[in-house]
């Protein structure tokens, strides 16, 4: 990141050998046929972040536009609507789908965010040390982050079904079926293990990188001192890597609020029994979507979450800085 | 190392690895057992008896499942090339090229890097619409063919390399286009293939956008199919296993040949990201 102050310097000095360097242009120095130069400036580089450019403002930022303004109109799927002002929101307090829509994706962010936090830092510890075969057991435990969410979610339905290969085993053992797809909480917390196991590879990484940059003889010295396994990962292990643990829950946190196809995919687009196990966002899925869509509507609730995932970011970053204080 | 610590290690990393991989073992597993074995047996049966690839078979004749990849592959190829292009070009815009609004440029790609995909994505459909593009597979394309991220990504790679190098080929007489594929480009090949890596993957991954932007069962992709296939055909599991294999095979080859970059370009990634 040192290079803009460098690269300014040395594109003025390179100006100095006349207009030929149109990209590069500090407009301080310039040869006769400037004038020119200067017309011919801003194309080519625009031309390069064009495109991008291009994209990005339609797709995404044109969107979120339209997002917080649509939330203030009764727009639906073919009706262009009008602006309601803030009927929207009123009615989402009115509207029992959306509480539980928030409790369930509140619920996902506390139970999956301290799994997702510790776990794959325990599992980096684990991969850490260059053992023969080390290099297997990394990319075989990054194997679920590859797949994708739905293989993961139709594989987990098969594992967990009433005759699946999990109440098999407990059947075996002596402890009897678990309806884990069918009760409302059990659901939900498959939901969440599915998404723990999904994600613990790709933080692993994450870990993986931190965990490099530890002083091997931090450890060494404090081994010497007497401190056993656990005391040297609590003093030693977790205040270095402490940065990357906050950095891995706004992360996880931001995703877990904004969880959609794990429930959508073991709970059913309904959402479970009697729509229980609906997120914020399948509710956004559900309602905007369809001739009958509620786009107004659905707006409103995605206001719900870019404000809840901004929260949810703004916490986890003052946390991290009322620690360094 | 200590032989106990030895034996704990690897107790541990076996154990984790039947966590991991197992349940795709299973399901390899489930997809070739025949109609006529009991795959509910009690205990589990982990091998086929009879291995067969009659399932493979027969998703092919409940949903045009090779149609489906081929949509998938499609779309995926499609955002390796517009994403690799896009942001490569965006990239050096940003990190090495100066005129006015080049801040305001980087602002929009942060920005836009800020916005939640999941909560603009009726907004996203209705701007499809208004353009004539949903149901189609451009229109599953469209929206993350740049995507902000990958921009900001080569950005970051571009800065990294040394300007020297870029000055030297200036004096000899290149223009930027020259510098761009000859000097630059080259310098930053590995976070590249990061890219194109995760250009394929998202595509071929995704779920939620061609979930609403597609509605018509011939276009379909993979991911959309295999919850079709689980919607009508959810009580047998050996087609939708074999579904599944389908989906997976590709990405764990892939993954298993670029694993190397991969690797470096997550954890560059999650830092710099």
């Amino acid at each position: 990141m040192k290079s803009p102050t460098a690269a300014k310097a040395t594109s003025s000095d390179i100006s100095t050998a006349g207009p030929a360097l149109k990209e590069l242009p500090d407009g301080t120095r310039r040869g006769a046929r400037g004038a020119r130069v200067r017309r011919q400036l801003p194309t080519s580089p625009w031309l390069f972040a064009a495109p991008g450019l291009v994209i990005v403002a339609v797709f995404i930022l044109y969107p979120f536009i339209s997002t917080l303004n649509n939330a203030f109109t009764d727009k639906r799927t073919l009706i262009p609507g009008e602006y309601v002002g803030f009927a929207n929101f009123s009615e989402l307090l009115h509207d029992d789908m959306f509480w539980i829509g928030l409790r369930n994706s509140t619920l996902y962010v506390l139970v999956v965010v301290p799994a997702l936090v510790l776990l794959p830092l325990l599992l980096a510890m684990l991969v850490q040390k260059h053992i023969p075969g080390i290099t297997f057991f990394r990319s075989a435990f990054y194997t679920p982050v590859v797949a994708s969410i739905v293989v993961v979610g139709l594989i987990w339905v098969w594992m967990l079904d009433e005759r699946g290969l999990v109440n098999a085993v407990l059947e075996a053992v002596g402890v009897g079926k678990v309806g884990f797809l069918s009760d409302q909480w059990l659901l939900l917390f498959s939901a969440m293990a599915v998404t723990v196991w999904k994600g613990l590879g790709y933080y692993m990484i994450i870990y993986l990188a931190a965990l490099a940059n530890v002083p091997r003889e931090l450890h060494e010295a404090a081994a010497v001192d007497g401190a056993g396994a656990f005391r040297r990962f609590i003093t030693v292990t977790v205040p270095a890597v402490r940065s990357t643990m906050v950095l891995v829950g706004a992360l996880s946190s931001v995703a877990a609020f904004k969880v959609f196809s794990e429930v959508y995919l073991m709970a059913g687009p309904a959402g479970g029994p009697a729509g229980e196990d609906t997120t914020l966002v399948m509710l956004v899925q559900r309602v905007g979507t369809g001739l009958t869509g509620r786009v107004g509507y659905a707006s409103a609730i995605s206001v719900v979450v870019f404000v809840v995932t901004v929260a949810l970011m703004l916490l986890v970053l003052r946390a991290d800085r009322k620690e360094d204080a | 190392m200590p032989v106990w610590e030895i034996v704990l290690r690897y107790g541990l990393l076996l154990a984790v690895l039947a966590l991991m991989i197992g349940p795709f073992l299973w399901q390899l597993s489930t997809s070739l057992k025949g109609p006529h074995e009991n795959i509910f047996s009690s205990p589990p049966k982990f091998l086929p008896s009879d291995p067969t690839f009659h399932n493979y078979e027969r998703v092919a004749d409940t949903i045009p499942v090779w149609d489906y990849a081929f949509n998938s592959l499609k779309v995926a190829a499609a955002n390796v090339v517009t994403n690799c292009v896009g942001a490569t070009l965006a990239g050096y815009a940003l990190a090495r090229l100066r005129y006015r609004g080049r801040k305001a440029a980087t602002i929009v790609f942060i920005l836009a890097m800020l916005v939640p995909v999941e909560g603009i994505i009726i907004a996203q459909f209705t701007t499809m619409r208004e353009l004539g593009l949903n149901n189609t597979l451009i229109g599953v394309l469209l929206p993350g063919c740049v995507s902000a991220l990958n921009v900001l990504l080569m950005r970051n790679a571009f800065l990294n390399v040394p300007y020297e190098i870029e000055e030297a080929a200036f004096v000899d007489g290149a223009n930027v286009w020259q510098r761009f594929l000859r000097i630059a480009l080259p310098a930053v090949k590995g976070t590249l293939a990061v890219v194109a890596i995760f250009a394929f993957m998202g595509a071929w991954d995704d779920f939620l956008w061609p979930l609403i932007v597609l509605s018509d069962p011939d276009r379909f992709t993979l991911t959309i199919g295999l919850n079709y296939l689980h919607g009508t055909f959810a009580n047998d599991e050996r087609l939708v296993a074999a579904g599944t294999v389908i989906a997976v095979l590709p990405l764990i080859v892939l993954f298993a040949c670029l694993q190397r970059y991969f690797f470096r370009g997550v954890g560059e990634g999650a830092v710099k990201g």
